[in-house]
């Protein structure tokens, strides 16, 4: 239990690394010659980064039986939302200076920030209902259910940033890559979960 | 035939109002920098830089420029890298000595000639001009150009020539970049002949009075400012008068997002972001992008009668 506290913790610090890095670069000057752009970029990659720590939980709990680590799934998933929350929020006000007509013309017009709109807006009620009281008030099946949006929201982030870059798609590519293990090690199991279920029926 | 007939006074003829107005001030730092001039061609003392005693030029803008370490630090030269600040870290691997363009094609007099003959044939001068980029950022830049259209009568284009089409090098043992299929390589830029001539057209060999840097394009780059930067093609290593209009990289790699013309027009979006704001780098909030990124009195006759979406 201890240790879990110590390894919980030390966690949380880790999370907030890319932002002190952020800052650290503001105020030594390393933001480069468009500070916006870069900051705006990387608190975007740190999203989609965390939104595939948090889908690795299931399959790392399975490769490596270490149970506990559904317990730091919470806070990964409500990390990845807090970088989602600081990358609309540089967009919307720094970006674009809260010209609220300018960005639901963007989030209109333009595909690759409607999708990147939608995910975020997706993102709230899984944030809402991440706690033990809301977990227990919706029961497990719905709750499990609304929270399948996780999927199509990497997904959706995936495509956010490949719609977005000029020419070199190779990282939004890897993003995509590691998203699609994640998902088809999910579908194996679950196969291999069916197949057995098959198996193990009384044969006639 | 159609012979079409110039107006009397064109556009770029016309003083700038500004300049106008300023013309005594204008005409005193033509004179000092006469007199400079001959006093430094006379006298020992060394210049300060390689291109000492610049002649100013009226086509320059009052904006203040951009510190070099924004214009050298973030750069889209795909021969190198596809990240901003990948060809500051790669370019050292270019080597801009020796270095011979080539101008053929359409012309009566097709030679390979370096950059020093270049500069003999249209002498450098200071161009601060505006930089828009595709991706809606922007800067001030204080280049050391020489004039195109003086350096393309040399070679004495033909009645055929219509066009100019620009070569980078092709290289990658020098351009690391060139070794991924990103784009395909050399990287081509095209012209038609009177944007060519124009006199804000520029092949730039400096920066801020210095010697170009390796990854802007060093030694020899082409800057025509009132289209977007990826027409100011690079490290040049041919230039060629043809018939037809030519390929152009980024045409060729996405047709339906980058033309052949590519004026800077706020008016027409690119498909996947809006055209009609900037970042200036170094500024907080956006600003509007200018038609012909501001330098429309001078150019936009260029294109009258052309539908200017269809011809993005």
């Amino acid at each position: 239990m201890k240790s879990l506290v110590a390894f919980k913790t030390a966690l949380f610090a880790l999370c907030l690394v890319p932002l002190a890095r952020l800052v650290f670069f503001a105020f030594t000057g390393r933001l480069g010659a468009n500070p916006i752009e870069f900051v705006l970029h990387s608190l975007g990659t740190w999203t989609l980064t965390l939104l595939l720590v948090t889908l690795s939980i299931t399959p790392l709990r399975r490769l490596t039986g270490w149970n506990c680590l559904i317990r730091v799934r919470r806070m990964l998933g409500l990390f990845a939302f807090f970088y989602a929350c600081l990358h609309f929020l540089t967009y919307a006000g720094v970006d674009q200076s809260f010209d609220i007509s300018a960005i639901i013309a963007d989030i209109v017009k333009r595909p690759y920030i409607t999708i990147g709109f939608t995910c975020f807006v997706l993102l709230i009620p899984l944030a809402a209902t991440s706690t033990h009281a809301m977990q227990r008030r919706l029961g497990s099946r719905r709750w499990q259910l609304l929270h399948r949006l996780i999927y199509l929201i990497a997904a959706g982030g995936v495509v956010h940033y490949l719609w977005l870059v000029k020419k070199d798609i190779t990282q939004p590519l890897l993003y995509g890559l590691v998203l699609v293990v994640l998902l088809a090690m999910r579908l194996v199991w679950r196969r291999r979960v069916t197949a057995g279920a098959a198996l193990s029926r009384p044969l006639g | 035939m159609l012979i079409r007939r110039p107006p009397d006074i064109s556009a770029s003829e016309i003083t700038d109002q500004n300049l106008y107005r300023d013309r005594r001030r204008f005409l005193a730092a033509g004179l000092a920098a006469g007199v400079a001039f001959t006093g430094a061609s006379l006298a020992a003392p060394a210049p300060a830089g390689p291109f000492a005693n610049l002649r100013k030029s009226p086509l320059s803008t009052s904006e203040s420029p951009n510190p070099l370490r924004d214009i050298t630090t973030y750069n889209n030269f795909y021969e190198f890298g596809t990240d901003k600040a990948d060809p500051a870290q790669n370019a050292h691997t270019l080597v801009t000595q020796p270095w011979t363009v080539r101008i053929d094609g359409e012309v009566k007099r097709a030679q390979s000639v370096d950059v020093e003959t270049l500069m003999r044939w249209s002498p450098p001068e200071e161009r601060i001009y505006r930089l828009r980029c595709v991706e809606a950022w922007s800067m001030v830049i204080p280049w050391v150009g020489l004039p195109l259209a003086a350096i393309i009568k040399r070679a004495e284009p033909t009645s055929r020539a219509k066009y100019v089409e620009f070569t980078t090098l092709n290289d990658p043992q020098q351009m690391p970049g060139e070794r991924s299929s990103i784009l395909e390589w050399p990287y081509l830029e095209g012209l038609r002949m009177d944007e060519a001539m124009h006199s804000l057209a520029i092949l730039a060999v400096g920066l801020y009075g210095d010697i170009l840097p390796n990854q802007n394009g060093a030694p020899i780059r082409l800057v025509v400012p009132w289209k977007y930067g990826f027409k100011s093609i690079k490290s040049i290593v041919r230039i060629r008068l043809v018939e037809q209009q030519p390929v152009n990289t980024w045409n060729r790699a996405a047709p339906n997002e980058y033309g052949f013309y590519a004026n800077v027009n706020p008016a027409v979006d690119h498909p996947r972001w809006s055209q009609a704001k900037e970042r200036r780098l170094g500024e907080f909030s956006k600003r509007p992008t200018l038609p012909f990124n501001g330098y429309a009195e001078q150019v936009a006759s260029l294109y009258s009668g052309m539908d200017l979406r269809k011809f993005y």
